[in-house]
Parts: C-alpha cells; sequence; structure tokens
C-alpha cells in the first residue's frame, strides 16, 4: 500500500508550500527543532547563595523536587550538571543556609533531590533553583505550586553555553 | 446620626466581628509555626492596616453610630497615620526577612501581581498623609480636598483589596474575603455619598 496518493490538491499544496518556504528563505538547513534556552524568572535569584553543597537530601526530606537539564538548539540532555535548590520549608526561610543544597543531573538529564515541605511564603508556595556553573549561561527559575499541598514540584533547564 | 441602643450594639458587634474573626484566624494560621516573629509581625501589620480600611470611610462620613461626624474625622485622622505606621512596619518586618524580594516589589518588578497592588495601595496612602498633613498650610479648597482624597482612597482600597485576596499564606482565605467584601462595599458607600454634595464637606 502506498502512503502517498498524489491528486491534484496535495500537488497544489505540496508546490505552494514548497514556494513560499523556497522563495521566503524559510527553509533554515539541519536545524529540525530548535530549543529556546530557558530565561532566568523574575526574582528567581532572590536569597541565593553561591557555592550550595551536593546533597542527598536538604534537611529532613518529604518533599521532591525534580527537572530536567537540556541543551538549547538541539535538546539534547545534559549529564552531570550541577543544580542549586532553596525554598521557603516547614525547616527554614530561604535565606538560611540549611535551606540549600544542591544535586547533579544524571546521563538522560534528569535531576532529583528531596527537601523539606514548601510552604507558602511571600505569598505564593514556590522554590528557586539555580544553574551557576560555568559552562553554560547562568538560569534562575522560581517556578511555584499549583496547591501548596502539593509534595513535589518540577522545573527544567534548557542551557546555552557561554 | 441616632440609632437606638439595640441597633448601636448590633452594629459594634458586626463591626468587630468582621475585624476580629480575620486577625485571630491569622493569628492561628498553620503556617505561623514555620515563619520567624518578625515574618508573622509583619504579615499581622498588613491584616491590620486591611482592617482599619473597614472603620475610615464610615468614620470620614459621621455613619458610625454614637459617633458624631467631627469626632469621627479626629479619628479617622488619627487612624489614617496609624495606618501610614502599619504599612511602614508591614514593608520593614517583609524586608528584614527577605530584602530582594521588598526591593523586587518596591520597584515593581517582583513575580508576583500582588506586590504591584501592594505598593500600589502604599503609595496612594502616603501620598494621602502628605496631602493631608499640608493641606491646611497650602489652603486646599475643601471640593479639591474631597476629590484628591476620594481618588487615593479609591486606589488604597482597590489595591489592598487586590494585595490582600491574590496573598496565599497570611491570612485565612474566607475570613479575608468578607473582609475585603465589606471593606469594598463602605468605601464605595462613603465615596458615593462624599462626592454626591462636595460643597457640604467643609471640616
Amino acid at each position: 500500500m502506498s502512503l502517498i496518493h498524489p491528486n491534484r490538491r496535495t500537488l497544489l499544496t505540496a508546490t505552494g508550500a514548497a514556494l513560499v518556504t523556497g522563495v521566503s528563505g524559510l527553509r533554515v538547513p539541519a536545524q529540525a527543532k530548535t530549543i529556546a534556552p530557558s530565561k532566568t524568572m523574575r526574582g528567581g535569584a532572590n536569597n541565593y547563595r553561591a557555592g550550595a553543597p551536593v546533597v542527598d537530601k536538604i534537611g529532613g526530606g518529604g518533599f521532591w523536587m525534580s527537572g530536567t537539564v537540556r541543551r538549547a538548539g538541539d535538546g539534547a540532555p545534559l549529564a552531570g550538571q550541577r543544580i542549586q535548590i532553596w525554598a521557603h520549608t516547614t525547616e527554614g526561610h530561604e535565606r538560611d543556609q540549611r535551606s540549600h543544597g544542591a544535586t547533579l543531573s544524571d546521563e538522560n538529564g534528569v535531576f532529583r533531590l528531596e527537601m523539606p515541605q514548601i510552604v507558602p511564603a511571600f505569598g505564593q508556595a514556590h522554590g528557586h533553583l539555580a544553574y551557576d556553573s560555568a559552562e553554560f549561561k547562568k538560569v534562575f527559575l522560581r517556578p511555584v505550586m499549583k496547591r501548596s499541598s502539593d509534595t513535589s514540584l518540577e522545573a527544567h533547564f534548557v542551557l546555552e553555553p557561554v | 446620626m441616632q440609632a437606638s441602643h439595640t441597633k448601636t450594639l448590633l452594629i459594634w458587634i458586626a463591626l468587630g466581628i468582621a475585624v476580629l474573626v480575620p486577625i485571630v484566624l491569622s493569628l492561628n494560621s498553620p503556617l505561623l509555626a514555620w515563619r520567624d516573629p518578625v515574618y508573622i509581625a509583619a504579615g499581622l501589620s498588613g491584616a491590620l492596616a486591611l482592617a482599619l480600611l473597614l472603620f475610615q470611610p464610615l468614620l470620614a462620613i459621621g455613619a458610625l453610630p454614637r459617633v458624631g461626624l467631627l469626632t469621627g474625622r479626629r479619628v479617622h485622622r488619627w487612624l489614617g497615620a496609624g495606618l501610614t505606621i502599619f504599612i511602614v512596619l508591614h514593608v520593614a518586618g517583609l524586608w528584614v526577612t527577605s530584602p530582594p524580594d521588598v526591593i523586587d516589589a518596591l520597584l515593581f518588578r517582583s513575580p508576583t501581581s500582588f506586590s504591584f497592588w501592594g505598593v500600589l495601595a502604599m503609595w496612594a496612602v502616603f501620598g494621602t498623609a502628605l496631602f493631608a498633613s499640608l493641606r491646611r498650610i497650602l489652603r486646599i479648597r475643601p471640593r479639591i480636598w474631597v476629590r484628591v482624597h476620594s481618588a487615593l482612597a479609591l486606589v488604597i482600597v482597590g489595591g489592598t483589596i487586590a494585595h490582600a485576596l491574590l496573598i496565599e499564606g497570611t491570612m485565612e482565605t474566607i475570613s479575608k474575603v468578607i473582609l475585603c467584601a465589606y471593606v469594598g462595599v463602605t468605601t464605595l458607600f462613603a465615596l458615593r455619598k462624599a462626592l454626591r454634595k462636595p460643597q457640604k464637606r467643609q471640616n
């Protein structure tokens, strides 16, 4: 069975599409899918502390912060990237050293760190994440929880080289 | 406005409940366990400022039973000064808790929309306080005064209500919504009365 049955309509559409892309220069070679880099969110860097240590868990845990780290452009997963995480939790304010910790992305670009339950502060239950190493441009994210009763939160990084 | 004892009592009880219930509930919030005293005081100052806004319009038009217009205006000025102080304490307490968040709010670049409304209302309160203190010195005509003060009052109340409703974590939701509704309704009621006969509003 042939998947393509050209008739007058498909032929005209294809010719038209080819003309539009060809003439207007919309055909960009070798960029089948382009993934834009993450932008630092407003307030994302608030109460950031440089150099938080990589830890197995922040405090007593019970809440999961997770996400992915990918490369801008082709979206390839980035392994071994250090992501710093902090928030106002049941164990401390954002500015407290004990509320800060870092983790590394795995071979699939996935990171996951257990931390104390995030509680609403400054009007919203939210977390902070930072990519602050040298290889790519720094990015600070500030995801907001849909419900303050949630026990997990996600944030995704798309990094562009410096 | 002369009212019977029972009516007077009922009105004061209703106002007391409208203000005390949200304050007491905010002081019993489970979130307080994870907040420093300074942060708790900052939140409470904000809630108290909101509570004052329920009395301000009623005092301004002499609508509170057993409180005459002149006494009402005098108390209105004192509460206005108190409102200004509560706002300063609110912002100062938040600043101590998280300086960068407060700086973002004051510069109107915060990620949270309630910050915008709060800061807008704050400037309207400060503007009112300044304008009120300059009123005698500059000999501002009562008509102008009423219009400017009414416009600022609308910004203060509208901004404060939007600010309070969008925040999660300081007040209990239902009592907060009810208090905001009361504040909004009394303000509109008072503004309507104040702007309808501006020539009689000399004080």
